[in-house]
């Protein structure tokens, strides 16, 4: 009977189990669950685990967006269940594979509903209208559910309006394997009442009672008291029948194993420039003057774990590709919100993304990559956006703003028209100091006076025009801010590609060796040779074909990689960079 | 189920585990422990304490040092571990600190491993957000086949009983049996020199242990009172972490959790718990 009580949807809390921002410790068939309900109202039901050390999820900290490991704070997302935030490793995005598992809830009845392995849907019960009901307090029992369902067929209880006699018709409606609906009847009065039977573990039981109305206010309080009482006897009459039997063993939960590339110590997984995601434009908005909002659901299924700073990439029905940044705060994991202002000499992306694609549209994009990570360990954090350079640092500070860490969001734009999702700048309060219609002297003037106070442990996040970004860079440097503290993304690489060396690479784990020729890039040939690289822009801009070079020296192309990381020679961009050396050796 | 396994590892069977604080033993009176899951009565006589098995009455090899009771199941195959530090006439050589947890002791070691856990566990004292990264650090085996991690740095708030303000803290880990581990951290008045904390944890069962810890520590400018008592807020606050810890045994298939960088160390352990054949307390790999 266990065995396809598994495929079985079973109550394993009442709905008002699941107090704001709190997480319910949930047992079905062995197993236990952390249950949370987000602020968004969705229900998480999770192993209870946390992926790393196996601690608890139910003793962690339901934030409304995310739920935090007490053990080493590692933060998984609303919905996906995916991690999103490694404390002890602040500058690294972690891997998006890091996911832990979920299962199927369903509210109906005023109860949580759930299955390891869901068949059909949550049955049906004829007599109980949905909303207007009275749930029980669970009972738990130590029996086992069979058992528990057999003693059940003879309980009694008095229907409301006639609590206080005894002896009312008892009439067994429906039975099955896990349920019983019981009707008492006295005179004219009649109440219906259904039990669940929760199989918590081979020998452990909790009966979940629901009334089929709510009774008058001022006759609750009796009616629960004596469905208490009743089932309380009950508990104690099965204990009694099943004391001195021999109890079942324990049910062993399964854990499914993590994926092998995690294991290990963790390496970033290859995929290339691919569209895995389908997703329909569920909403489009003018989120600014020139900005389109979008807001992208995904066609079945999920959406894959982001972390703020991340990028999707935009195949476009005129088959452009687009880097846009994901704007969602945490927990926001039903869709993806990103902004696309109209670029006046669009080559074909944002024209086609303002003028072509419309409500209802279906989009393929990539995986969210994040080759722009939030370090959430910083005294201090400035964001300094310029124009549609807002989305990736929107991201972070709904982020930052969700964990209440210090930070301070400036954002450079023409006049208020023209700033972008005004409902989230709004919800940021006075952490957002808007700056609106300044020159360029008069911008300067700002970003010196911002970057004044620089201390140890505060880190500055820039993204923006090209200009803006290479003058709050110097700015920054002159007012002592060190490279590593400075953190930027570029629109696009404006810088002349210079394309005309030829020269030889080497790829030190794939075993070979192969000419880059004038004209093509180290990504081509290094695909062309069969080796997978992933990559979005392929400008320079990302970060995404970053390789790490172990021998030659580096020509740098790109704006993603800062000066002392140029100087080093240790890392390249692929799909722009080249070399000086005749040689280079590459760690692919 | 798996609490009532006997301890098949002849590289824990026979070697001294401690069963007990002698400073905390009640006189003239018997003193119950377990050990490997088996339950043991120990009496003091005018030559020490006599330890027998309760389930066959047989005695059991027995010894004093560092202030702890020592049993061995088996027949002892090499001394208990050597601690030149306390011979050192500047230092307190500390008891006082031995906890029970319910998880198994691997799991309790690996704890101690771990610098990833000081904010959000010690907050205020060995760690504290937003300073929650774990630098690169080195692992490796020594020439006496013992785990050592060097080069670890922490940022601590209040590292010691007598730290005043936060400062990086340098950590030497080392695994030197299956079920003892100790770490040597700098000391903050004389910097050339390294307080040590050894921890001995006592395999009560699979799925339950004993942490004995033993400090030997600088006297300058702190009194023992204080270290032990520091020690047990510390091991306090890990206590009911470990204790949901699921499943309470640890896991040495790669696959059943997610190590990152930070663990390298535990990473090590695991493996090296593997090579060693130690499948007490742990869920052995599937190969």
């Amino acid at each position: 009977m266990l065995d396809q009580s598994r495929n079985r949807w079973h109550p394993i809390a009442a709905s008002h189990d699941l107090a704001y921002r709190h997480v319910f410790h949930g047992q079905l068939l062995g197993r236990e669950f952390a249950v949370w309900r987000a602020d968004d109202d969705f229900v998480n039901i999770w192993e209870n685990r946390c992926l790393h050390r196996g601690v608890r999820l139910s003793i962690g900290i339901n934030d409304g967006r995310e739920l935090k490991c007490q053990y080493h704070g590692w933060r998984y997302s609303n919905r996906t269940a995916g991690c999103t935030y490694i404390p002890a490793h602040p500058a690294d995005a972690p891997a998006r594979t890091i996911t832990n598992r979920t299962f199927s809830a369903v509210e109906r009845y005023g109860f949580v509903w759930t299955a390891e392995e869901p068949v059909g849907e949550v049955p049906g019960i004829a007599g109980l209208a949905e909303g207007d009901l009275l749930v029980l307090r669970g009972i738990p029992v130590n029996a086992a559910a069979d058992r528990v369902v057999e003693h059940l067929q003879t309980h009694r209880f008095q229907p409301v309006g006639a609590l206080d006699a005894d002896g009312a018709e008892m009439v067994v409606e429906t039975a099955d394997a896990f349920s019983l609906a019981l009707l008492a009847r006295q005179g004219t009065a009649e109440t219906r009442c259904v039990f669940f039977v929760q199989p918590v573990d081979a020998a452990r039981s909790v009966i979940r009672g629901v009334l089929d109305r709510q009774p008058e206010a001022a006759q609750r309080m009796a009616v629960l008291r004596h469905h208490n009482e009743r089932l309380s006897a009950l508990r104690e009459r099965i204990e009694d029948a099943v004391r001195g039997e021999p109890a079942p063993a324990p049910i062993e939960p399964v854990f499914d194993p993590v994926p092998a590339e995690l294991a290990e110590m963790p390496q970033p997984t290859p995929h290339g420039r691919k569209a895995t995601l389908r997703v329909e434009v569920a909403r489009k908005w003018a989120a600014a003057d020139g900005i389109a909002g979008f807001e992208l659901t995904p066609l079945g299924g999920g959406l894959p774990t982001f972390q703020p700073g991340a990028h999707i990439d935009v195949h476009m029905p005129n088959g452009e590709i687009r880097q846009y940044s994901v704007v969602n705060g945490p927990g926001e994991s039903d869709r993806f919100t990103i902004g696309v202002k109209r670029e006046p000499e669009s080559a074909g992306g944002s024209s086609c993304m303002h003028d072509t694609v419309r409500e209802g549209d279906v989009l393929a994009i990539s995986e969210p990559r994040n080759n722009f990570p939030l370090r959430r360990d910083a005294s201090k954090t400035l964001l300094v956006a310029g124009g549609i350079g807002i989305t990736p640092l929107l991201a972070m500070a709904q982020a930052l703003h969700n964990q209440d860490l210090a930070f301070e969001l400036h954002y450079f734009a023409r006049d208020e028209a023209q700033m972008a999702f005004r409902e989230r700048l709004d919800g940021l309060g006075a952490t957002l100091h808007p700056h609106l219609g300044l020159d360029p002297q008069a911008t300067g003037d700002t970003l010196s006076s911002l970057f004044s106070t620089y201390q140890d442990g505060m880190h500055l996040y820039l993204c923006g025009p090209g200009p803006m970004l290479e003058a709050a860079r110097r700015v920054a440097a002159e007012r002592g801010w060190p490279e590593q503290a400075i953190h930027f993304e570029y629109f696009k690489n404006t810088n002349e590609i210079d394309d005309s060396s030829t020269f030889e690479v080497a790829l030190a784990r794939s075993c070979l060796t192969f000419q880059v020729p004038a004209g093509r890039t180290i990504l081509d040939m290094v695909r062309e040779n069969g080796v997978d690289m992933p990559s979005s822009c392929e400008q320079g801009a990302c970060g995404t074909c970053l390789a790490t070079v172990i021998e030659g020296e580096p020509d740098h192309q790109d704006v993603y990689l800062n000066d002392t990381e140029k100087r080093s020679g240790t890392k390249i961009m692929t799909c722009v960079s080249r070399a000086r050396s005749a040689r280079l050796v590459l760690d692919l | 189920m798996s609490q009532d396994r006997s301890c098949n590892d002849p590289v824990l069977v026979n070697d001294w585990h401690i069963i007990a604080d002698l400073a905390t033993l009640p006189q003239g009176q018997t003193h119950r422990a377990r050990l490997l899951g088996v339950d043991l009565a120990a009496r003091e006589s005018r030559t020490g304490y006599a330890v027998t098995r309760l389930d066959t009455n047989e005695p059991v090899a027995a010894t004093e040092r560092y202030g702890f009771l020592w049993a061995c199941l088996g027949t002892p195959e090499r001394d208990i571990v050597a601690i030149p530090e306390t011979d050192e006439p500047d230092r307190h050589i500390i008891t006082g600190g031995s906890i029970g947890v319910r998880v198994s002791g691997l799991r309790a070691v690996e704890n101690f491993l771990d610098m990833g856990h000081f904010p959000f566990v010690h907050t205020g004292w060995l760690g504290e957000e937003p300073h929650t990264e774990v630098q690169p650090y080195q692992v490796r085996l020594t020439e006496g086949g013992e785990v050592l991690a060097t080069e670890c740095r922490f940022f601590q708030p209040a590292a010691s009983p007598t730290a005043s303000g936060g400062m990086m803290v340098d950590y030497i880990y080392k695994v030197v049996r299956p079920y003892t581990v100790a770490l040597y951290k700098s000391n903050p008045v004389q910097t050339d020199r390294l307080d040590v904390i050894f921890l001995f944890v006592q395999p009560v069962d699979e799925e339950n242990c004993v942490a004995h810890p033993l400090l030997c520590y600088l006297k300058d400018g702190i009194d023992a009172a204080g270290v032990r008592a520091f020690m047990q807020l510390i091991f306090g606050q890990d206590k009911p972490i470990l204790e949901n810890q699921y499943p309470k045994r640890l896991p040495l298939d790669p696959r059943a959790e997610t190590p990152i960088r930070a663990d390298a160390v535990s990473v090590y352990y695991r493996r090296w718990l593997r090579d060693h054949n130690v499948r007490y307390g742990a869920i052995p790999a599937h190969h």
